[in-house]
């Protein structure tokens, strides 16, 4: 493989065969590279086949007027689907409650509530730390339809949650019929708090204890301490949480359709139920995946800001 | 009460304001968790979290039956095993020349490999139907599974690469110089090295899809390929009233499987785990 032997004077150079050419480094390096690569092969194509191609042909059909049944061609028609989206009370509706229920149950209720949990299990004693994280991770680890199956019986007329506003002598309603996004959204905190729980316990234990020991001894009080020096030194982890949590709470599906099917009317139909309504309860399969489509554009985006939360990372 | 607090009691009091805190919360999230365990065992099961009547297993016994456990148990089995394998085999190869290779290409790989860990699975969810109704790969167990293993390939890709990044290279280019092939250092090198991130990939893939209600419930159509996330709504509607200690039984069932499987990745890995490290990158 090394340099050959230097040929004497009289010897005669052999022209190489023409079916063993010497390998230039060019093609030979080519080749190795391409011997590394081909590992990574079954795993593209899947990725290509299966979710790279979905992808491709949702922004395709997101431009015709494809539907379920009983037409042979469906054909192209710009950008219709989604005008008539924006012309939509019930796609403007769904945009609004996927919103109310991004901001209640990922921004504010997982977030902060997550940060909390963390924050006091950095001080409770081992038993109550033990307990309180394991029901909290129980709640996550659920199959999601089981999770919303429980909480349809704790929020329904009968159930668990009026049980104790009677005992408290609280006015009870039927909480799935007058505030349904409400309910939807407080299942999700139930749900999902235990990632942000997990990924503020693993930042919150890098912090130094000397740093806030020295606060401590300062006098800085606990909600100081939180806000100038806990707060600023965790603001990486605060943004990677919020933008998977909005990217996780932005494609809910089977909570919401084991517990309302969207309803009473449209009272909780975020834009995934939406979209399946569309696309299958009323046919319009361009339509729906129009809607699909703004659903993905607009995941893509948060999709970027967490790529740039990691660039440093990668 | 001491006027100044010393600072030691003043953390001793700090603790039971926290344990007091976590104990409210733990009590509210404990509450729809008591209902299902309390109702799978109350002959007269409500919607109510109650001491039971009476404690029995009727409930248990009326649902361990082929149409209403097994199969349904059997085909989640199959269906998330099947993609769970695909996954990591793929992964695991893939991770590979990612972690042990330098290229131009790994890093815009990585960047979309990471790009497509958050994107929406759930809104390309009508395209694939679509798709699987051209290509007749709809209500099929291999269409799933193919489309399972692409949607949770991307995490699996990049945990695994970065679980590969904890083995030294050393030991590697000892086998190399024996002349050992790629695959084969892989294979029995260092696969058995990093035996728990393994572990983490498999399970946490597989709970994910256990989980999972939407992509089957697109993609399959007939009831006797149906996995346990999406049958166990036959306990509603179709059948009239709905009987809720069945209901229960079932759901503690079909979760109990990856809550075991969940403790017994914590327990190896200790507490927060890889899944905090892994957000991190």
């Amino acid at each position: 493989m090394t340099a050959a032997p230097p040929a004497g004077p009289g010897v005669v150079k052999t022209a190489p065969g023409p079916t063993a050419p010497p390998p230039t480094p060019k093609s030979r390096s080519l080749r190795r590279a391409l011997t590394r690569a081909l590992p990574v092969s079954p795993a593209v194509v899947l990725l290509v086949l299966f979710l790279a191609g979905p992808i491709a042909y949702c922004a395709y059909i997101a431009f015709t007027d494809l539907q379920l049944t009983g037409q042979a061609e469906s054909s192209f028609v710009g950008f219709d689907n989604f005008r008539e989206a924006f012309q939509d009370e019930a796609f403007l509706n769904a945009v609004w409650l996927t919103l109310v229920f991004t901001v209640l149950s990922s921004l504010i209720g997982q977030n902060t509530l997550g940060l909390a949990l963390a924050s006091l299990m950095q001080r409770a004693s081992k038993p109550v730390r033990t307990l309180t994280g394991g029901i909290v991770i129980t709640a996550w680890v659920l199959p999601e339809v089981v999770a919303g199956f429980l909480l349809y019986a704790f929020f329904r007329r009968e159930g668990t949650l009026n049980a104790i506003l009677d005992w408290l002598h609280l006015p009870s309603q039927n909480w799935l019929f007058t505030l349904p996004i409400l309910a939807v959204s407080f299942a999700n905190v139930w749900r999902g708090t235990a990632f942000s729980m997990l990924v503020y316990s693993a930042a919150l234990n890098e912090i130094p204890k000397e740093i806030t020991e020295a606060a401590e001894v300062d006098g800085a009080g606990g909600w100081r301490r939180m806000w100038h020096i806990t707060l600023p030194m965790i603001r990486r982890s605060i943004g990677t949480n919020l933008m998977l949590n909005t990217l996780q709470t932005l494609s809910v599906f089977g909570l919401i359709w084991v517990m309302t099917r969207g309803g009473p009317g449209n009272r909780s139909q975020t834009l995934p139920l939406f979209m399946y309504e569309q696309a299958f309860q009323k046919s319009m399969i361009g339509y729906g995946t129009a809607v699909a489509l703004l659903l993905l554009v607009v995941g893509s985006l948060f999709s970027v800001v967490y790529l740039r939360l990691l660039r440093t990372e990668v | 009460m001491p006027v100044a607090p010393t600072l030691k009691s003043r953390r001793a009091n700090r603790r039971y304001a926290a344990d007091v805190g976590l104990l409210v919360v733990a009590a509210a999230f404990v509450l729809p968790l008591a209902w299902v365990v309390l109702s799978a065992l109350d002959p007269d099961a409500g919607l109510q979290v109650k001491i039971p009547d009476g404690v029995t297993l009727d409930n248990f016994d009326a649902v361990l039956e082929p149409d209403i456990t097994f199969t349904p148990l059997l085909n989640s089995l199959i269906l998330c095993g099947g993609a769970t394998l695909l996954t990591v085999v793929c992964a695991a190869l893939a991770a590979y020349p990612l972690s042990r290779f330098r290229s131009r290409l790994n890093r815009p790989f990585l960047l979309t490999i990471l790009f497509a860990t958050s994107l929406p699975i759930t809104a390309i969810m009508v395209p694939v139907y679509a798709l699987f109704v051209q290509v007749d790969l709809i209500d099929t167990m291999q269409g799933t599974i193919f489309f399972f293993a692409a949607s949770q390939l991307p995490f699996a890709i990049w945990l695994m690469k970065n679980f590969m990044d904890g083995v030294p290279k050393e030991l590697e280019e000892a086998a190399w110089t024996d002349g050992a092939s790629s695959f084969q250092s892989l294979l029995r090198i260092v696969l058995p090295l990093m035996g728990p991130g393994v572990g983490v990939v498999t399970v946490f893939s597989f709970v994910m899809m256990w989980g999972n209600f939407f992509v089957p419930f697109m993609l399959l159509l007939s009831p006797d390929q149906m996995p346990a996330s999406v049958s166990i709504n036959d306990f509603f509607g179709n059948r009239g009233t709905v009987i809720y200690g069945q209901l229960a039984a079932f759901s503690v069932i079909y979760s109990t499987p990856v809550i075991l499987l969940y403790v017994l990745v914590a327990r190896r890995l200790g507490g927060g785990f890889a899944l905090g490290g892994a957000v991190k990158g």
